[in-house]
């Protein structure tokens, strides 16, 4: 127990600075997710059993994988701001945290005196861990049981009202996005067909590599705005530059050929 | 022997709060509070054992049932949030401010 608890403690301690210092939150997220683990793994050497599942299963299968569900969301690339918007706001946590950290220690110190019972006790004379909490939960506490259902009825209802998006403009169809387009073609000259394909070359068909105009410029249209985006473009002037090259090669060949007959 | 649970808790349960206290990221705030709850958790859990009996670990069950209903209404809250305003940051929330 006590090999298990500093093997824990530390990875646990790591897992909750890391939570805090990593500038990015998936980061952030999995730091916390080992602490969860640990935490579940104390709970086993704790004699709670059913708790280290319940730990594993809700908060680093259910709570921690809908963060990273959020996360995802809205998006993993949204950096965290390093400016302090409240003046001296870090020194004052700093202080603030570690009177908390104090005050805390210091009432611990003296507050739990002599040995721990240990549940073995209380296990034989329930029948089994889940037994005694069972005995526990449907006796003593069985109207607050009651209670959390209404709590997560509540608080599933009230997570699909928060999240429910009412439509602000109608839906488009196939008929009004065609006006639109013709429109667009009539005021802007906006080509109204489908969009020019990508390059094909000789050593890339992909799909970030951009389509050449006639003049020999890069058809803008021709790859994603996303990809564009990320700079994932490849470079169609050099690909086409390779093949001219190998052309010419060939051809020369060719022409050495001709000669020689 | 105990003691050493209730240190380990307490000095998660602070880091929880520096992390709510410095971070600006809504997400990682909110993660920082599981964390805090976590910390009271692994105490219970530790004074259950001390007590021999399960009334603690009751409780930490209980908590761990109310910390999935807050994280359910507080991710709704922060998605649409970013919704409105296409920001997590804790700071830009503030338009009762202006």
């Amino acid at each position: 127990m006590t090999i298990v608890f500093w093997i824990c403690a530390p990875l646990m301690v790591l897992g909750g600075l890391g939570l805090i210092l990593f500038r990015k939150a998936v980061y952030s997220a999995l730091s916390m997710a080992l602490t969860m683990v640990c935490l579940a793994v104390l709970y086993a050497s704790l004699d709670a059993p059913f708790l280290f599942a319940i730990q594993i299963i809700v908060y680093t299968g259910a709570i921690l994988m809908l963060f990273l569900f959020v996360l995802m969301l809205v998006g993993v690339d949204t950096p965290d701001s390093i400016v302090e918007t409240i003046k001296g706001q870090r020194i004052l946590s700093a202080i603030g945290a570690l009177g908390l950290l104090g005050l805390m220690i210091f009432s611990i110190g003296g507050a739990v005196t002599g040995p721990s019972a240990g549940l073995a006790g209380a296990e034989q004379a329930a029948g089994g861990n889940v037994q005694g909490i069972a005995q526990l939960l449907f006796g003593r506490y069985v109207w607050v049981f009651e209670l959390t259902s209404a709590l997560l009825i509540t608080a599933a209802v009230g997570a699909m009202i928060l999240a429910h998006a009412q439509r602000t403009k109608p839906k488009l169809g196939q008929r009004e996005q065609a006006d639109a387009r013709m429109k667009a073609y009539a005021d802007q000259g906006t080509h109204p067909g489908s969009l020019p394909n990508s390059g094909v070359f000789a050593t890339s068909n992909s799909i970030a590599t951009p389509a050449l105009l006639p003049d020999g410029t890069i058809a803008p249209d021709s790859v994603s705005q996303t990809l564009a985006e990320r700079g994932a473009q490849l470079d169609s002037t050099q690909l086409r530059a390779l093949t001219a090259e190998t052309f010419e090669r060939a051809e020369r060949i060719r022409d050495e050929e001709d000669e020689e007959l | 022997m105990i003691d050493q649970y209730l240190y380990l808790a307490v000095i998660l349960f602070v880091i929880g709060a520096v992390g709510v206290m410095i971070r600006r990221n809504a997400l990682v705030a909110f993660m920082s509070v599981e964390l805090m709850l976590n910390a009271a958790n692994l105490a219970l859990v530790a004074f259950a054992w001390h007590h021999a009996s399960f009334d603690g670990q009751v409780a930490s069950f209980f908590v761990m049932v109310v910390a999935a209903a807050e994280v359910v209404v507080g991710l709704a809250i922060i998605v649409s949030i970013y919704k409105t305003r296409r920001s997590t940051s804790v700071d830009n929330a503030n338009l009762l401010n202006q």
